[in-house]
């Protein structure tokens, strides 16, 4: 957005843009501490964060209704956090505890939950979208008007899953948002390495599923993209699909020496940090003082430390409980 | 009443189809085509394109939105014309159909049934006679059907459909055309337990699937030269029924186990395995297996035959447990 839409947007509500802000920065603070307790032993097997991808999530989960499902990847902390998924839980999960939303049993890479629809959490690249596909399929076979959101990397576009469910997708017309999340590498991989065609929502329209790329790093051009998609898959128009184009600011994984990309690179792109670009816009329009924004930060840095305590208190499934969750324990329907 | 294997799948998915709204079948050719086997013939007209479903060629895609489906509260009946093309979806049955329940903690279940043909003896070569159902019953979380039957075929897919976990059954195209009488009553029948399908005294010839019929020839063949066979159908391949196993092999003191799928770390080989697990002092002789050679299935009729299970095959096989005899 320009400066004069974005100033627009925040005269409009500032209440709601300040809430987006504190969106972010709820998973910003988060993710920082996710990497200082995996530094500390206390998180381990995967962890993959999202600092500098914030706005995608922030955006997307703005315009969603509490019915609406979500299917995303391995990089899901945000997602689950912005779905609704408490803090507390998502960090028990992390400390592999019961008190986690898996019980354990997912970790990191594979946070569900069922009160929000959150269908993780899947680790293997693309193997999601024909879940979310599915998902879909089944609100329209029962004549529900609801939406499935699936996130992805641009990493998943070379897989066959990606354009299999692309294609199901719209020729069954089905009410699924495919949401792109294009920052650019996938693990070490560079986009122009491994495609051919690097404009990621022309491959998209190819299938006839409306298509078009958003500034990534822009919370309000993301909600804005996800609103009107939203707003028209829930009204019938077919799947829609959003290319956002984002950063990763930090390493891919907590293993990952990052020798694929420059430094001069992540600096640059640190410079389009969207918490920095909104804290900033809120602040020239006005709209936040340092008050409110030191607030904020008390607020956040409030509920991640109950989340550290809440998992630091968590118990460990008792090992007899190992083979629970194999098949399901209820009667058949 | 006279019916066929193919018609009693039909008869079965007709049924549950009326019975519950949810249920809906989909894959490759099933409605306009009238299925790649022609179990689903006549099933677009009477129920509908919405609900007999035709999708692209597009395996793990449509066999992963029938995940999503099921997920989503559907009872999908997902049909992957072989087992060969189901190679292209095992992304979505290990990682997905298979894991969910457990990594979301107990969370999300995945109440999908998905069909395929599998095996060989049609003279379809390496890339159409694959015996994998063995490979698939080696993931916790799955449930593996393999109805050999009339009374299977009919009765299974009701049962599978009300597990609230994900089903397979493995239909071997040998059987599709296999006549007989069912009952006009016939109805789902249980899938937690093997059946013996010939009561003998002398040795145990354990199997399921396709490869059932083979099997009985042979114990007749074998009732000619007076050994008493006892065929054991396992009809369920994951969960193993070891009840049943150890009681046959307690009976005969002599087991031969018969797999159209390979030798090398396959099914027969867990069979062995738990036998002399569970069953080792029962043993007068030592666990027999009649597998397909390693070989990948040949197009050529007489080399076709040579790598299968075959009747000569299994009674040599008998004959040899039972001459072990102290």
């Amino acid at each position: 957005m320009t400066e004069d839409e974005t100033a627009q947007a925040i005269a409009a509500d500032p209440e709601h843009v300040r809430g987006l802000l504190r969106q972010m920065l709820r998973v910003r603070r988060l993710e920082e501490e996710c990497v200082e307790l995996y530094s500390a032993s206390k998180i381990r097997g995967f962890l993959h964060v999202y600092i500098g991808e914030e706005a995608v999530a922030a955006g997307v989960m703005s315009v969603l209704a509490a019915d609406d499902a979500v299917v995303a990847t391995y990089r899901e902390h945000g997602h689950a956090l912005l779905r609704g998924v408490p803090a507390t839980a998502i960090m028990a999960e992390m400390y592999g505890h019961a008190e986690g939303c898996c019980r354990g049993r997912g970790g990191s890479m594979h946070l569900f939950d069922a009160g929000t629809r959150f269908y993780g959490g899947n680790a293997i690249v693309a193997g999601g979208l024909p879940l979310a596909v599915g998902l879909a399929l089944a609100d329209k076979m029962a004549g529900r008007h609801r939406v499935t959101v699936c996130f992805f990397g641009e990493g998943a576009v070379a897989e066959g899953e990606f354009h299999e469910s692309l294609n199901l997708a719209a020729l069954w017309d089905l009410p699924v948002l495919f949401c792109c999340e294009n920052n650019l590498y996938a693990m070490g991989t560079a986009l122009e390495r491994s495609e051919s065609q690097t404009d990621i929502a022309l491959k998209a329209a190819v299938y006839e599923v409306s298509a078009w790329a958003v500034d990534g790093m822009d919370v309000l051009a993301v909600e804005e993209a996800a609103r009107r998609a939203v707003d028209a898959v829930r009204g019938g128009g077919g799947p829609h699909f959003l290319e956002l184009r984002t950063y990763r600011f930090r390493a891919h994984s907590m293993f990952d020496p990052e020798r694929y990309r420059e430094k001069a690179e992540v600096e640059r792109w640190m410079k389009r940090d969207p918490i920095v670009l909104l804290r900033s816009a809120l602040e020239a329009s006005g709209a936040l003082s340092s008050d409110q924004w030191e607030a904020l930060e008390q607020e956040v840095a409030a509920e991640v430390r109950d989340a550290v305590a809440f998992a630091e208190a968590g118990t460990l499934e008792p090992v007899e409980e190992l083979t629970r969750f194999v098949y399901s324990e209820r009667s058949p329907r | 009443m006279k019916t066929t294997y193919r018609e009693a799948i039909r008869a079965a998915i007709r049924d549950a189809m009326q019975r519950d709204e949810r249920v809906f079948l989909m894959g490759e050719d099933v409605g306009r085509y009238g299925g790649g086997f022609a179990v689903s013939l006549g099933l677009l007209e009477e129920f509908g394109p919405r609900r007999i479903r035709d999708t692209p060629l597009s395996e793990a895609g449509f066999v992963g939105a029938g995940i999503g489906a099921a997920l989503g509260g559907m009872r999908p009946i997902v049909e992957i014309m072989t087992v060969n093309f189901s190679l292209l979806a095992l992304d979505q049955i290990v990682n997905n159909a298979a894991t969910l329940l457990h990594m979301s903690g107990g969370q999300f279940n995945v109440p999908i049934v998905i069909r395929m043909t599998t095996g060989g003896g049609r003279q379809l070569a390496a890339q159409h006679s694959h015996s994998l159902e063995g490979w698939i019953a080696h993931i916790p979380g799955l449930r593996v059907l393999a109805p050999a039957t009339l009374e299977d075929a009919r009765g299974m897919l009701w049962t599978a459909l009300e597990d609230p976990d994900p089903v397979l059954i493995f239909e071997h195209g040998s059987l599709y055309n296999v006549a007989g009488e069912l009952a006009d009553d016939a109805g789902a029948v249980d899938t937690d337990t093997a059946a013996v399908r010939r009561a003998g005294a002398d040795v145990s010839l354990i199997t399921y699937g396709g490869t059932l019929p083979t099997v009985l020839e042979a114990a007749e063949a074998l009732a000619n030269d007076d050994i008493d066979a006892e065929v054991l159908d396992l009809r369920t391949l994951r969960p193993l029924d070891d009840d049943a196993i150890v009681a046959t092999v307690e009976k005969t003191h002599r087991a031969v186990v018969i797999d159209e799928g390979w030798r090398s770390g396959g099914i027969s080989a867990e069979l062995s395995a738990r036998i002399t697990e569970n069953a080792f002092f029962d043993l007068d002789a030592p666990v027999a297996r009649v597998c397909s050679e390693e070989v990948p299935v040949p197009y050529a009729k007489h080399l076709e035959r040579a790598a299968l299970p075959s009747v000569e095959r299994i009674v040599a096989a008998a004959r040899e447990a039972v001459g072990a005899r102290g």
